[in-house]
Formats: structure tokens, C-alpha cells, sequence
């Protein structure tokens, strides 16, 4: 057990070194400490539900790891990474002494002020049933179930309608050469008008300078001179050449990004000639129906009040069984294909949120924040991780839910369900109305 | 003002790096304070007194093209690199990866120069580049926050292979360049050798053959302290 916890943390060590911090270089080693052991505790529980699947290891065991496990990944989820983000914060600020007696002291009052707002977040949704005191750890789960699967069913509802957008060949523009080479050349002209008035620039300064140093052996003579032409040597008007420079600055901007954007959609128009690009265009038909199933099984979720109480391997195998015929032995089948279906979860589910937070990651860190940056990364895994549990519940059969029940206490599941149908239905519509502006914005502007 | 040359020189380096507030250093004589990132590439141009103090003391436009870092911009980037005269190489002495891909943006910039047939050009040799006539400078920023006490006689891979000058200053302030100092002094040698290869050197150009020793000999310059 503990030696797949080993492996896990290299796993994660290795990921951060060569893959996040590709460019940048370690500075602080608790930062990947932290990410390593946060990736760590999360790939154990998917174990452990996998184990409990299968049935290695007995009952016993199996609870008291997962008591360990939830207890170390809270901690680390509420306490620690919250303190670390808070003191990189800080000693980034240059509002605050470097001294670290004042760091310490305010990252514990930022930790307590995130904790009142964390606690906070709780009250208004009914997450436990009135059974259990305040210091619980299902309270805290129960939080931190929350925030993730907020976060999760964003990342999913965006996540269904980017994908048909992006692989799908009827959403390409056609560009051509013909027009990149057009915008390049608009760009490159627009770069030599803005090197010529910085050349003027250049001169009128230091003509200005020269006669300058000239008025000072001058005397009166040359105070008089300077009276009628204050200038002195120029006759350029530096402030207005510097405005028309700037405004010309920001067009090559506009006209590099367009570029950007074409060369992108020509790439695009490659790739779907490949193979690899007709595959994923058949896989784009079939996320876009199951994108409109899911947002369409969410609304009805959500009007006519059903919570399903089935998980989709019993009821396939009931289809199986009752109107198809088929007769084979639920108990054996049901483990295996609960097995392999929650395997196929986890492990997509995990390798697609690596390959987001990479792309994240590389869009937004600099030098000076990528620690920062890091950690709420590690957060955000964190708590995707632990309610991704909470949500598989739904999906196994009867008999397997009774530990995560039991481990995870009496949480309201039934709301986290619910919850999650809402936020995906209404990330989902939002991404489709997005890109639908987008998409328009981009065509007219090439047109 | 049509009279007057000008030479093209590229400011390439990682994203963050400093290109921007270094350029705006070279050509104002000011720091900037807090540029945004630059997309796509901002230029700025600088005249620079080739041999001052000499009878053949001439005015030249040095135009410094500061090439956007981000990876996501770099199919469009190349349309930048054409008739280019030097190249300034920068990069940040906090990072030590960005003094590692120093050797990816230079082998960017000539591919597109000479179209060298080397791959991908992440496993590029040093000998891709003794064909290669443009003087490079290799600048480190951000000297003032390097808290471990970086050995500064070292001179940086980079430098010593291609043969290259290199310094190291901070970004915001003047005094690394003030006139007369061994910055500045290094600084207006690489101008003047950048002004050299592309007007003068014309005439006793000589077949490509005899070029592979000379420009490595030439150019192995000592390396001197920061003042």
C-alpha cells in the first residue's frame, strides 16, 4: 500500500519537473513537495475504491486506509496549502517587510481569514443531516465537496462543447495562403511606418539636445533666440509623433494576433486531413450527442426533481437480462464491467485534468508567479479529486457504495448530484454561448 | 534623415526575461516601469556614433526588434527574422533554463536565415554555427535579485561557445550603462561590430572557405566584471 504511495509521488515529482516547470527553474523545493504528496493522496483513494472493487485486502484494512487517507488529504487541502499560498503571497507584495517574523504572522492571519470564508461557504446549502456536530470531518469534506464539484462540472460543461468545437471539421474556417501572406504584409508595413517616426523621434531629441548645449554659450543672444522658437533645432512635434507611434504599436498588435490566429486555423486544416484528424472528427459526432444527452438529462434532473437512484451497470444489466435475453451471472458481471467502467473514470478523468492544468499553467506563469501558481494548482487537484470520489458514488453498484457511505459519512449525496446537473447545465450553455460569439467575431473580422 | 543607415539587430529571449525594459534601457537611458507583454514584437531605434572620437566617426540607426517570447507565437514570429545584422540574446539570471534555451532561439532565428536543414533544432550542435557571420551578445538581467552568490568570472555556456560577449545588469537602473562603464563600453564594441560586418566588411569579404576560422579567432573577447 504504502509502496503504491511511493510510486504515486515519483509519478507526480517527475510530471512537475519536466512537464510544468519545463521552463522555469526550482527555486523552492516545498513547492514540489507539496504538489508530489497532494498528487500522492489523490491517486491512492482512486486506488482504494479500485481495490474495493476487486476485493484485495480485507475490509478492516481497507476502512482504516481510507480514514488515514481523507484525514492527511484534508489536512493538507485546508491547512497547509492555504498557509503556503498565503506566504508566497505575501513575501511577493511589495507592499510588505521582508522580515519573516511579520510573514508568518500575516500569512496565520490570511489562514484564519480563509478559514472563516471556507466555513462560511457551507451554511447556505443543506449538505448534512442534522445529526452531527461542528468539528467533523464531514464538515469539512462536506466543504470542500462543494468547491470541487463546483469546479468539476465547470471543467465538464466547458470541456463537452469545446471539444465537438475544436475537433469537428464544419466549425474550421478556410484560410488561405493568400490571405496570410496579404495580413503579413500589412503587419510588416505597419512595422516600418512605426520604425520611421521613432527615427524621427530619435533625431528631433537629439537635435533638441545639441541646440540645447548650444543656448547655454549663448548669452543673451541666445535667450532671445529661444524666446521665438522654443524648440530649438526641431521642427518635429515629439508628443504628437509619439502619439501616432503608439496608436501604430497597438494596430501591429492587433494585426500579429490576427495573423496568430490565422496560421492556427491553417494548422487546423491540416491536421484534419490526417488520419489522427478524421478520428477525432468521428469522436467529435459522438461527444457532441452525449453533450446534448447529458445537458438535456440535466434539465429534466432538474424540472421534474428525479434523483437517480440506479447506477447505469445495474441498469444495464437489468436491460440485458429482462428485454434482451441475455442470461449470465449478475454478480460476476456486475463486478467486472463496474471495474472497467470506473477504471476508464478515473483514469481519463485524472490524465485530462493534468493535460488542463498543464495548459494553464503554460498560459499564465511567469518566473515571478509560477509558485503561486502551482499551489493553487495542487489545490484545485486536491478538491477535484476528493469530490470526483463523492461523485463516482452514483456510478457503482449498490453493494460497493457502502464504504465510500460509510468513510464519508452521512453527507447529502443526493444534493451533490443535483448541485452538479446545475452547474454543468449552465457552464455548458454559457461555452456554447461563448464560442458562438467568438466564432462569429473571428469570421467577421477576417471578412 | 534618409541619409543616414541603419542596421537591424533582434532582442530574442524567453518570455519574462526582461527584453522589453532592456531595449527601453539601451535606446532611452531610463528604466520602464512595468511594461505589459510584448505580443508580437515592439521596435525602437537608437543612433549610435560608429568610431566616436575617430575621423571616421558616422551616424547610424540601430534598430532594436524585440521579438515576444511566448511559445504559442511561434510559427508567426519568423516573418521577423528576415535581413537581420545581429543578435542580442537575453536572458534572466534568476532561471537557469532560460540561459539553456538560449541555444533553441538562436538556432530559430537562423533557420530562418539560412534554412540549416537541422530537424527540429532542440538538439543543436555548435557546429551549425561556425558558419555563422552575426555577431551575437549574450545579456543576463536581473542581476540585483540573484540571491545565491553566482561565480560572475564564469562566463556563461552560451558565450563561450559561440564566442559571444556577454554582461549582466538589472533593468532598473541606469547605472549599469552609464556611459563609460565596461557595459557600455562592451555594448557600443557590439554596435560597432555589427555596423562593421554589414557595411564595411563587404570589401574584404572573402569566400566562405577562409571564414570558418577567422570569426571564431576574432571574437573570443575576455570577460570582465559588472561594475
Amino acid at each position: 500500500m504504502f509502496l503504491l504511495q511511493t510510486i504515486f509521488f515519483g509519478g507526480g515529482w517527475l510530471f512537475f519537473l519536466k512537464i510544468l516547470y519545463k521552463n522555469y527553474e526550482v527555486h523552492h523545493s516545498g513547492v514540489l513537495l507539496m504538489f508530489s504528496t497532494t498528487f500522492a493522496l489523490s491517486c491512492t483513494m482512486f486506488v482504494l475504491i479500485i481495490f474495493e472493487i476487486i476485493g484485495i485486502m480485507d475490509s478492516s484494512s481497507r476502512y482504516f486506509h481510507w480514514k488515514l487517507q481523507l484525514f492527511v488529504i484534508l489536512f493538507v487541502l485546508i491547512v497547509l496549502l492555504p498557509a503556503y499560498i498565503g506566504f508566497f503571497v505575501l513575501s511577493n507584495l511589495r507592499l510588505v517587510p521582508q522580515k519573516p517574523h511579520i510573514q508568518v504572522a500575516l500569512t496565520f492571519v490570511s489562514w484564519c481569514v480563509f478559514l472563516y470564508f471556507f466555513w462560511k461557504i457551507g451554511d447556505p446549502f443543506p449538505i448534512l443531516s442534522p445529526k452531527h456536530g461542528i468539528f467533523s470531518i464531514e464538515q469539512c469534506i462536506g466543504r470542500v465537496g462543494i468547491i470541487g464539484v463546483t469546479l468539476m462540472a465547470i471543467l465538464s460543461g466547458f470541456g463537452a462543447v469545446n471539444y465537438p468545437y475544436t475537433s469537428m471539421f464544419c466549425f474550421i474556417r478556410h484560410v488561405t495562403d493568400a490571405e496570410i501572406q496579404g495580413i503579413e504584409k500589412r503587419l510588416m508595413q505597419t512595422m516600418d511606418m512605426i520604425m520611421l517616426k521613432k527615427k524621427r523621434i530619435a533625431q528631433a531629441k537629439r537635435e533638441n539636445l545639441r541646440s540645447a548645449g548650444q543656448k547655454i554659450g549663448g548669452g543673451i543672444w541666445g535667450m532671445l533666440k529661444t524666446v521665438g522658437s522654443p524648440y530649438g533645432g526641431s521642427t518635429e512635434n515629439i508628443s504628437q509623433l509619439k502619439q501616432e507611434a503608439s496608436g501604430l504599436e497597438e494596430l501591429s498588435r492587433q494585426l500579429f494576433l490576427e495573423t496568430v490566429d490565422l496560421h492556427t486555423t491553417q494548422e487546423r486544416m491540416e491536421f484534419s486531413k490526417t488520419f489522427k484528424g478524421k478520428y477525432f472528427n468521428f469522436l467529435g459526432y459522438f461527444f457532441s450527442g452525449y453533450c446534448v444527452w447529458k445537458i438535456f438529462i440535466s434539465t429534466v434532473n432538474i424540472i421534474f426533481d428525479r434523483v437517480g437512484k440506479v447506477d447505469p451497470v445495474t441498469r444495464g444489466i437489468e436491460i440485458a437480462v429482462n428485454y434482451l435475453g441475455i442470461q449470465f451471472d449478475v454478480k460476476f458481471w456486475s463486478q467486472q464491467i463496474s471495474f472497467i467502467l470506473i477504471g476508464i473514470i478515473i483514469v481519463t478523468s485524472i490524465r485530462g485534468l493534468l493535460i488542463t492544468l498543464t495548459r494553464f499553467f503554460y498560459a499564465i506563469a511567469s518566473s515571478k508567479s509560477s509558485n503561486i501558481i502551482v499551489l493553487c494548482l495542487a489545490q484545485i487537484m486536491g478538491m477535484y479529486f476528493v469530490s470526483s470520489v463523492l461523485l463516482m458514488r452514483m456510478n457503482m453498484p449498490l453493494e460497493y457504495r457502502t464504504i465510500i457511505t460509510e468513510v464519508l459519512g452521512e453527507l447529502q449525496f443526493n444534493f451533490y448530484h443535483r448541485w452538479f446537473d446545475v452547474i454543468f447545465l449552465v457552464s455548458a450553455l454559457s461555452s456554447i454561448g461563448f464560442l458562438y460569439i467568438a466564432h462569429k467575431h473571428a469570421s467577421d473580422t477576417i471578412n | 534623415m534618409a541619409n543616414v543607415d541603419k542596421v537591424k539587430i533582434l532582442v530574442v529571449g524567453d518570455s519574462g526575461v526582461g527584453k522589453t525594459s532592456l531595449v527601453h534601457l539601451i535606446c532611452h537611458n531610463e528604466p520602464t516601469n512595468n511594461p505589459g507583454w510584448t505580443i508580437g514584437c515592439s521596435v525602437d531605434v537608437k543612433l549610435h556614433e560608429y568610431k566616436a572620437g575617430t575621423a571616421a566617426e558616422k551616424t547610424f540607426f540601430i534598430e532594436l526588434w524585440d521579438i515576444g517570447g511566448c511559445t504559442s507565437h511561434q510559427d508567426c514570429r519568423s516573418m521577423f527574422y528576415t535581413n537581420v545584422h545581429g543578435i542580442i540574446l537575453v536572458h534572466d539570471l534568476t532561471n537557469r533554463k532560460s540561459q539553456q534555451n538560449l541555444q533553441c532561439w538562436l538556432g530559430e532565428v537562423l533557420r530562418k536565415e539560412n534554412k540549416i536543414s537541422g530537424g527540429n533544432g532542440f538538439d543543436l550542435d555548435s557546429e551549425q554555427f561556425v558558419g555563422n557571420q552575426l555577431p551575437l551578445l549574450v545579456i543576463g538581467t536581473k542581476a540585483d535579485q540573484t540571491e545565491t552568490i553566482r561565480d560572475k568570472n564564469r562566463q556563461s555556456s552560451v558565450a563561450e561557445e559561440f564566442g559571444a560577449d556577454q554582461f549582466d545588469l538589472d533593468n532598473y537602473s541606469v547605472k549599469y550603462l552609464a556611459p563609460g562603464s565596461t557595459n557600455a563600453v562592451k555594448l557600443s564594441r557590439f554596435f560597432d561590430k555589427v555596423i562593421e560586418r554589414r557595411y564595411y566588411s563587404r570589401e574584404s569579404q572573402a569566400p566562405t572557405l577562409q571564414s570558418h576560422s577567422s570569426p571564431q579567432l576574432g571574437r573570443r573577447v575576455k570577460n570582465a566584471h559588472v561594475d
